[in-house]
């Protein structure tokens, strides 16, 4: 199994910049997942590292050796495409095989056969083994394309959003699965996602990209909680966090003079006391707590019924925050409501920079 | 297809339905015409008006490969009583056989002919379509400076009509020792395709999405080996598109095969119609002849239909 090191990296495409300057750094067996929103640049990342585009400046290492020079067959990685790659005119069988029938490999018949057999149990396709590829649904191509990485042993699994095309259910039981996978294997993984539920739920780390810079690398909670910048923190979680402008003035963060004022005694924003000027505060859906007896007053604009949880839409002046509240909360619609913000949680952002000035280093 | 027409579309149709089954005639006409004339016996070949219902008989085609003469006076009956199925055939319409010293019938020249066709066209043609799928590959997959002056070039070698070049080919092949040799003809039915095989090839080949090959190198394959296990099984129905075509013209060409060659390396084409100046011509040979040589193109294109279809409708039908 291998670790990955990213130096530096830029990647061009005539005038378009993919990635800038670029470091990433893979432990050995760790589940990466590299976030993002589209043209991010993640795609570009996995093909420079698996070695079918080169980059215009950095070095990529796989287990502390520079494999810039190396074609894609000998850096021995496995990667699964955004889009289906399946070879149409191979059945899901010959398909598996093919990695295994590589000149590079040298396998027996047996060993071919037993890998293939491994590979289609673990991802249920056992019974589309003998169907042409173009038969299947989109799914099952995911699982076939996820099967043909999982066939040999590379040395890292890259993987382009390998559960974009499935509906919901089967997305949670392949995610649960290819996570027990990699434990399994103590494999190397790159994990592209789109989904920040995805990213979150199966992530040792997560690197945040944002028109080809890594905003921000760490553990799940570290994102959700300690948010680098703007971006981050309303490009993570769901509902997004809310944001708004506020002065920071004498002891206080002034939203809406009058009505909407924080001050900065509480424990998140303590540090900040002494700062004075324009800021953006961050505070998330279920850190607004309706609370009769809370200092804050709005109005409920909407509410959103969730299921398990009602987000609520609070309107205070111009100013709209989202909350979440339990499902069994009784709420009505345009009648006032008193709540509090939870001040362990606040978030406070430079407002020109986008920063986070609490937990920014 | 609308369930309801209005009044004017059915016309259109009708109209379009008329066209299309005049055309067809048009164009089906002269291949009855050469069909039922290699079938006919002689006599009937040239009546005014055209002769539509006879017996058909094989004599034209005894007569296509053989060398003969005709009798002067009847014929002898012992020789005829003697004489196989086919010498009767000739016998009966007045002529017989060239028998050399050891009394074998002489062949003539057609199926030699015939032969030299298929090799040269066949040749050529796997030539054409090899170098050009892989000259294609190489246009669509990798950048390079002045691509698109490349292809250019290889389109303008088409640009002007061959015979303009015919008087020069001619002497340099005198110069090498070409003239009348297989490997001349090849060597110039494959560069007349070439470009024309490079450009078709590239659309074809535009048209499969890179992410095979790519699989393919990630998995352990060198960029040869993902080009001939994954782009030519995916782009089979563009090769054979373009082999069609590519024989086909190969197969038809006429010009410079009456001008390079005169025996040896002769293809069918100019050999039938030389056959028009020996004595009185018989139009029942002629028309067999040319009937044979169609068979071939009609085989081959109809083997490759379904490609065929899908080649000139490319880009139109995708998974
Ligand atoms: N072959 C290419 N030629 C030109 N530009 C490209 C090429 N590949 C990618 N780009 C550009 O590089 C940027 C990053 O693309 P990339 O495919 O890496 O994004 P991504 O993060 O994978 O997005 P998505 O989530 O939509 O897949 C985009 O702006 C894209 O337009
Ligand atoms: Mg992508």
């Amino acid at each position: 199994m291998a670790q990955i090191k990213l130096e530096n990296i830029s990647k061009k495409f005539g005038r378009q910049t993919a990635l800038s300057d670029l470091n990433l750094d893979i432990a050995d067996g760790e589940f990466f997942v590299l976030l993002g929103p589209t043209g991010a640049g993640k795609t570009t990342t996995l093909r420079l590292i698996a070695g079918l585009d080169a980059p215009n400046a950095g070095t990529i290492n796989i287990n502390g050796e520079n494999v810039n020079e190396y074609s894609a067959a000998e850096r021995d990685v496995a990667l699964v495409f955004q889009y289906y790659s399946l070879y149409p005119h191979y059945t899901v069988r010959q398909n598996l095989e093919f990695p295994l029938r590589s000149k590079v490999r040298r396998l027996t018949e047996q060993d071919i056969s037993a890998s293939v057999a491994r590979a289609a149990k673990t991802l249920r396709i056992e019974h589309l083994l003998e169907r042409k590829t173009d038969k299947l649904s989109g799914g099952e191509m995911q699982r076939v394309s996820i099967g043909r990485a999982i066939v040999r042993e590379p040395r890292a699994f890259l993987m382009d959003e390998p559960l974009s095309n499935l509906d919901a259910k089967l997305r949670e039981i392949l995610r649960a699965e290819l996570k027990d996978l990699q434990m399994k294997l103590g494999a190397t993984f790159l994990y592209v996602a789109h989904d920040q539920v995805e990213a979150m739920s199966m992530g040792d780390k997560i690197g945040i990209l944002c028109d080809g810079h890594l905003v921000q690398v760490g553990s799940s909670q570290d994102i959700y909680n300690r948010p680098r910048d703007t971006f981050v923190a309303t490009f993570v979680g769901s509902p997004a966090m809310n944001l708004f402008d506020a002065t920071l003035s004498n002891g206080k963060a002034v939203v809406i003079p009058g009505s909407l004022e924080i001050p900065t005694s509480g424990e998140a924003m303590n540090h900040l006391r002494e700062r004075a000027g324009k800021v953006k505060i961050g505070v998330r859906s279920e850190d607004i707590l309706l609370d009769s007896s809370g200092p804050l007053e709005g109005r409920i604009h909407g509410v959103e019924n969730h299921g398990v949880e009602k987000v609520v839409t609070l309107r205070v002046g111009e100013l709209l925050l989202r909350a979440t509240v339990p499902a069994r909360t009784v709420l009505e619609l345009d009648s006032p409501i008193r709540f509090a913000f939870n001040d362990k949680k606040l978030h406070c952002f430079d407002a020109a920079s986008g920063q986070n000035l609490i937990f920014g280093d | 297809m609308a369930a309801v027409t209005s009044k004017g579309q059915r016309l259109w149709n009708r109209m379009l339905v008329a066209t299309v089954f005049v055309l067809v005639i048009v164009f089906l006409a002269p291949l009855y015409w050469i069909s039922s004339t290699a079938f006919k016996p002689r006599s009937l070949a040239t009546t005014v008006p055209p002769t539509v219902v006879f017996e058909p008989e094989i004599t034209p085609f005894i007569k296509l490969f053989t060398r003969r003469v005709q009798m002067r006076g009847e014929v002898d009956p012992e020789v005829y009583e003697e004489a196989e199925w086919y010498e009767k055939r000739v016998l009966d319409a007045g002529e017989r056989f060239i028998k050399d010293a050891d009394g074998n019938i002489e062949s003539s020249g057609y199926w030699s002919r015939f032969l030299n066709s298929i090799i040269i066209a066949v040749t050529s043609t796997f030539l054409a379509v090899a170098m050009g799928t892989l000259t294609a590959y190489g246009f669509s997959r990798f950048r390079m400076p002045g691509e698109n002056d490349w292809l250019f070039f290889i389109l303008s070698t088409r640009m002007l009509p061959p015979v303009v070049v015919a008087i020069p080919m001619f002497l340099m092949y005198r110069a090498v020792g070409l003239v009348d040799t297989h490997v001349g003809l090849i060597i110039l039915y494959t560069a007349f395709n070439l470009s024309f095989s490079v450009w078709l090839m590239k659309g074809f080949i535009d048209e499969i999405p890179t992410e095979y090959e790519e699989a393919a190198l990630v998995d352990g394959y060198t960029r040869m080996e993902a080009f001939f296990k994954i782009v030519v099984p995916q782009t089979a129905t563009g090769v054979a598109a373009t082999a069609v075509f590519c024989f086909i013209t190969a197969w038809n060409e006429y010009a410079f095969a009456l001008m390079m060659t005169n025996s040896k390396a002769q293809t069918a084409p100019p050999y039938i119609p030389s056959q028009l100046g020996s004595g009185i011509t018989d139009w029942t040979v002629i028309a067999s002849g040319t009937f044979l040589f169609l068979l071939p193109v009609a085989v081959f294109t109809f083997l490759l239909r379904k490609h065929l279809l899908r080649g000139v409708t490319f880009g139109a039908i995708r998974k």
